[in-house]
Order: structure tokens, then sequence, then C-alpha cells
């Protein structure tokens, strides 16, 4: 891999923009490609770059070989993406275990709590804080289809407008803590809001794997367990 | 936090190691049959001092694919290595791995 290569694929990484790195295993040769530019050893037919940037999008990273011909072109395309995020809302006990469980997992963690004793850098050292009221929060924040949200607060005037912006958005998974009747109290009061049945069916909650969770880590480990079975368990019942 | 826990930040370690004036080389899984340990894009960087970050099976591999990195870092040349790693293999070598994958090994220039 050439310098200058490597170190353009960890600028992108660094800025969080979404980079593939194309290798020809016959030749060695790499390009890197962005969304909008190329850069590199060689160029790619336009059906091929199409199909890269499909695999960007997929976050799937493989070889393309050449349909026509066995020892032709044989690639492989290195999907590099943004760290998954994960938008916790309410800054208390289970988020301090969440916040670093799911950083060593690699998710990009933001803590977001307006009240100002809770989000505070010696309870979430290292972790990016926001004060803003979770529905402004998630506004800035704009969650994707590679962002999970989790409502820990148990207080409906922080969750509920948390939880309204979360499912109008493409999140991948939203969870809320709660226990079956506070869950069901809290569909009631979204329903009046306006929201679908669809829509406050996309809520996980109890929130987490069923696992017999007690203690606060082992709660933020059961939360983990669900958006890791959300995000790759296909045929898994979470 | 220990760094190369976290998932795929190996190149980056790559270019701090050859940044640091070493001989640094890619290992990464490109494809992969059955019930491989470690999907494709899992990577290993190895430097000539000996150190490793990251790994490409669950441990059944990786002195293998160290062992062709330093050939890779001497001559340059890449290499694309294949593992079929049978039930009988696993067995000798006293790991369930099992499944086969294909490791291309570079060097960072």
């Amino acid at each position: 891999m050439k310098r200058d290569i490597l170190d353009r694929l960890v600028a992108a990484k660094e800025a969080a923009l979404p980079v593939a790195l194309v290798t020809d295993l016959n030749s060695g040769l790499q390009s890197l490609v962005y969304d909008d530019a190329v850069h590199g050893g060689f160029g790619l037919e336009p059906d091929l770059l199409d199909e890269v940037r499909r695999r960007i999008r997929q976050d799937r990273s493989g070889l393309l070989t050449d349909p026509q011909d066995e020892d032709g072109f044989k690639l492989f395309v290195h999907v590099h993406n943004p760290a998954m995020r994960l938008l916790i809302v309410g800054a208390v006990h289970i988020a301090q275990a969440l916040a670093p469980v799911a950083a060593l997992t690699g998710y990009d963690v933001t803590v977001i709590d307006p009240r100002g004793a809770f989000a505070t850098e010696a309870r979430f050292p290292g972790t990016k804080l926001s004060d803003l009221w979770p529905d402004e929060a998630l506004a800035a924040l704009k969650p994707d289809v590679r962002t999970a949200i989790v409502t820990l607060t148990h207080d409906p005037k922080l969750d509920d407008p948390a939880l309204i912006a979360a499912l109008r958005s493409p999140a991948f998974y939203v969870g809320a803590l709660g226990s079956k009747r506070t869950h069901a109290l809290r569909l009631d009061r979204l329903r009046d809001e306006g929201l679908s049945e669809a829509e406050v069916k996309r809520i996980r909650g109890p929130v987490g794997l069923s696992i017999g969770a007690v203690t606060p880590s082992e709660i933020a480990i059961a939360i983990l367990a669900q958006i890791t079975c959300v995000r790759r368990g296909e045929n898994h019942p979470c | 936090m220990n760094d190369t826990l976290m998932a795929d930040n190996i190149v980056e370690q790559a270019a701090a190691w050859r940044a640091a004036g070493r001989k640094v080389a890619l290992a990464t899984v490109v494809a992969t049959w059955g019930s491989s340990p470690r999907p494709v894009g899992s990577q290993m960087a190895v430097d000539n001092a000996g150190s490793m970050a990251g790994s490409v099976s669950g441990g059944c591999i990786e002195g293998a694919v160290a062992h062709e990195a330093a050939k890779t870092m001497e001559d340059g040349e890449p290499r694309l290595l294949s593992f079929g790693i049978t039930n009988e293999m696993a067995w000798e070598v006293g790991l369930a791995c099992g499944g086969q994958v294909q490791v291309y090994v570079e060097a960072v220039e």
C-alpha cells in the first residue's frame, strides 16, 4: 500500500467520510473511492464504480470478480464507513455503564441530558455530551440508518420528545427503559401525540434482551446485546 | 481503553508504526467460506519489531500470517494466502476455528 493511499484513508476515517479502498489483487494497485471522487492507482469503469458505491451504502466489503472471465479482474472492496452511533438520552447510572461498553464495541457515543448535574465530564469521562433538550439534540445530530437511540430518563418530559424524534428518523434501533406497565402508558401517550401503531411498535421496550439483568452494568449489557442482535442477528429473535 | 479492541482501527495503527520508521505489513481477510471466525474486512497489522494488532481469525492462523507478512516486509511483494482450516487440522493445532479464509498481505511503503 502506498503511503499516500494509507494517509488519505486515515484522513477520510478521521473526517468520518465513507470511503472504500479498492485493491486489484492481481496487480496490487489500489484506489480510494469516495462519494464524489476517486483517487489512486487505477480508474474504474462506471458500472464498477457504481457497484463499489453501492457496497459502501450497504456497508459490505468483499470481492468483485469479472462475471465474463474467471481470470479477469479480481477486486477487493474494503468499505470503511464512519463508526455506528449510539445516542443515549438520560445521563443516568445505566448510561455510565452503557457509554463505555458501547464505545468498546466501536460505537460513537453521545449522551444527551439537559439537566446539568447529570451530564458531566466527571460522570462520563471522554464521552461526547449534549445539554440540549432531547428533541433539539436529535434534530442537530440527525440520526441515520447507522444510529441507535436509547432513552433512559424514566421522565416522560425528556423521554417522549426524544422518542417522537427518534421514531421519525431512520435510526435502526430505538429502545426505551421502563417496565411493561410504564411502557404501555408511554405507548398510549405517543399514540395521543399522533404516532401510528407501526411507529410506536418500533420501540424496543422494556429495553434490552431478556437475560435477567439487575444491576446498571448488566442492563447496559442487555441493551448492547439487543442493539447487536438487531444489527447483526438475522433470524435471531431480539 | 485498549484501542486495539476498538472496531476497525488497524490502518491507523499501521500508519502510526510506519510514521515511527518501522517496516509494516497489513493482512486483510478478503474472502471467507463456512464458519470462519472473523468476517471479510478483518485486519491485522504486523511490524518488523514483532508487534501485532488486530486479527484475521480466532487465533488459528495469525502465526502463519505473521510469518508470511515478514516475507512481504522484506521483498515488498503482496501475497494472497489461502487457509482451509479443516476440522482435522483444527484438532491438530488444538483450535476449533473451522471454515476457510483468504488473506491478502501487503507491505506499507
